[in-house]
């Protein structure tokens, strides 16, 4: 073809356009070609190959499942209404009627957007129905619980304004005590900051593991062809051209590892559901574990066949260029 | 079609496989180089292959020279130049229609065109009734003719060959130098590597003698 190129080129535009053409359709025809054959040679062997796939997918399920796990966490806790929200327990001798007034003020307040005050006897009444422990507080001489206005600041409130208007309320004389709500919450998400980092981390040496099997994978499938690599160098064939078969078998593990990801990962969460539904319902939460879903899978799927493209990659360009007719 | 001027070749280890070597070969020529081995004649077959660089000197192929072709255009050159080696460098894994069809695909030609070229040079080397086998089947005179096939599928300008009858008999050894005849008679430049001074002396071509790098005989027509 190229041989013809200084002759054709006479010819005017429009051989040179059909000549574009030509090498456009060698090049998806070499592609479609190197595709089949790369899948051929990975099922050729099933035993070695499923090997593999198996490592990538364990590889890369473990990160995934974290993840999960996390995005179920968070989901749990965010169901939890979260509006920072301050517990005024008010001193003993305050009276009903001034705690009241002290509800309305409170209300009126342009940085709170709620409050609701609970009486020491509403406190109880409620914690006797809801704790079982009717018995044992029938028989207490008075009521230990103190009266309660919960403030719910406004929505646009952040962290350290919602904390200083803790403060500013710890100092009304009437309150015992001011508590801000969400200290478990913040303690909880920041704890699931942490495992968020510690998936990334443990995602990140896993790929990185994931990279180099591959990488060796293909540097073996490389030196297992090292003849033919000479030939097709000696008539002609550009390094393009002899790169291209290893790297659809890169992407054909990566790809076969996605899926076994995949599919570890239903695995994993159709496992752990029943106990999971067991406790959501002792919990009385309607709480359901959520999977992947077929955009997860999918994702899954793409991320191993870039992680095989890449590991291919790495393995090619080092070891390719090395090999050359002696 | 292929000018070496005053070229000299130095392996790393300090032997010189090419001395000072000029010589010319013209288009339509068949020529034959001989000498004992290691007297040069792989080393000059490489520089026109550029799978080695000349240590000094000038190489020029078709008009252009190879000092100026740069290693990502070594692939375009090996395309317009066929090689015969005497190990036949046949892939085993795959059909005698295959290996032939090899530089076609890397070429790119559409698999028709590929059909149509590699039936043809395998009817020319007489074995188009073997396209299916594994050339592993063959015999040693028959896995030549796949190689041959294979160099000329292309139709290049030039043809070399590498010791190609070193492990065949006489008989066999002279077929195929005829089909290197009929190569060279369509207009193609032959360029043949042999030891075999019998059979080579009998054909009537210009041999070119290398002795220990240098040039002894046959530098111009």
């Amino acid at each position: 073809m190229g041989r013809r190129e200084p002759v054709r080129r006479k010819e005017g535009a429009s051989v040179s356009r059909t000549r574009l053409r030509d090498q456009y359709n060698a090049w998806i025809q070499h592609h479609r070609l190197s595709a089949a054959d790369s899948l051929l040679r990975v099922l050729e062997h099933p035993g070695s190959s499923m090997l593999t796939w198996l490592v990538i997918g364990i590889a890369l399920a473990l990160p995934v499942c974290l993840n999960v796990a996390l995005d179920n966490v968070s989901q749990v806790s965010a169901s939890w209404d979260s509006p920072a929200q301050i517990s005024l327990f008010l001193q003993d001798e305050v009276a009903v009627d001034r705690a009241r007034q002290l509800e309305v003020e409170l209300g009126a307040r342009r940085d709170v957007s709620e409050t609701r005050f609970i009486s020491r006897e509403q406190a109880l009444d409620e914690f006797r129905t809801l704790s079982g422990f009717a018995d044992v507080l029938a028989s207490l001489e008075e009521n230990p619980l103190p009266d309660l206005i919960l403030v719910t600041p406004v929505a646009t409130l952040d962290g350290p304004a919602v904390s200083a208007l803790r403060t500013q309320l710890q100092g009304n004389s009437d309150v015992a005590e001011a508590v801000l709500d969400m200290e478990w919450l913040e303690r909880l998400n920041s704890l699931m900051d942490l495992g968020r980092r510690l998936v990334l981390a443990v995602g990140g040496m896993l790929v990185i593991g994931v990279l180099l099997i591959l990488g060796n994978t293909i540097r073996l499938a490389i030196e297992s062809r090292r003849d033919e690599i000479v030939i097709v160098k000696l008539v002609g064939g550009s390094n393009s051209f002899v790169r291209r078969p290893f790297l659809y078998t890169g992407l054909w593990y990566g790809v076969g590892g996605g899926v076994l990801a995949a599919l570890v990962v239903s695995a994993a969460l159709w496992f752990m559901e029943e106990p999971i539904g067991e406790l959501a319902m002792l919990y009385e939460s309607a709480f359901h574990l959520s999977g992947l879903g077929v955009m997860g899978a999918l994702n899954l799927v793409i991320l191993g066949g870039l992680l095989g493209l890449a590991g291919a990659w790495l393995a090619v360009s080092r070891h390719l260029v090395h090999i050359e007719p002696r | 079609m292929i000018t070496f001027e005053r070229v000299s070749k130095r392996y790393e280890e300090g032997h010189d496989a090419l001395r000072e070597v000029s010589v010319h070969i013209n288009r339509d020529e068949l020529v034959f180089i001989t000498g004992h081995s290691g007297a040069g004649k792989s080393t000059l077959l490489r520089l026109i292959m550029l799978m080695d660089r000349p240590s000094r000197g000038q190489v020029t192929v078709d008009g252009q020279n190879l000092a100026s072709v740069r290693s990502r255009g070594i692939p375009q050159h090996r395309r317009n130049i066929g090689v015969v080696f005497q190990n036949h460098q046949l892939l085993f894994d795959r059909s005698v229609f295959d290996n032939v069809a090899l530089p076609l695909i890397i070429a790119g030609y559409d698999h028709r065109e590929v059909g149509r070229r590699v039936r043809a040079a395998l009817d020319k080397v007489g074995l188009l009734d073997r396209e299916r086998a594994n050339p592993i089947t063959l015999s040693g005179g028959e896995q030549q003719r796949v190689g041959i096939a294979r160099a000329v599928v292309g139709k290049p300008k030039i043809l070399l060959a590498d010791e190609p009858t070193g492990n065949l008999d006489p008989a066999l050894s002279a077929e195929i130098m005829d089909l290197f005849e009929e190569f060279n008679q369509v207009g193609v430049t032959v360029l043949i590597a042999s030891h075999d001074l019998v059979l080579i002396s009998r054909m009537h071509h210009r041999i070119i003698t290398l002795r220990q790098g240098s040039l002894v005989s046959g530098s111009t027509p």
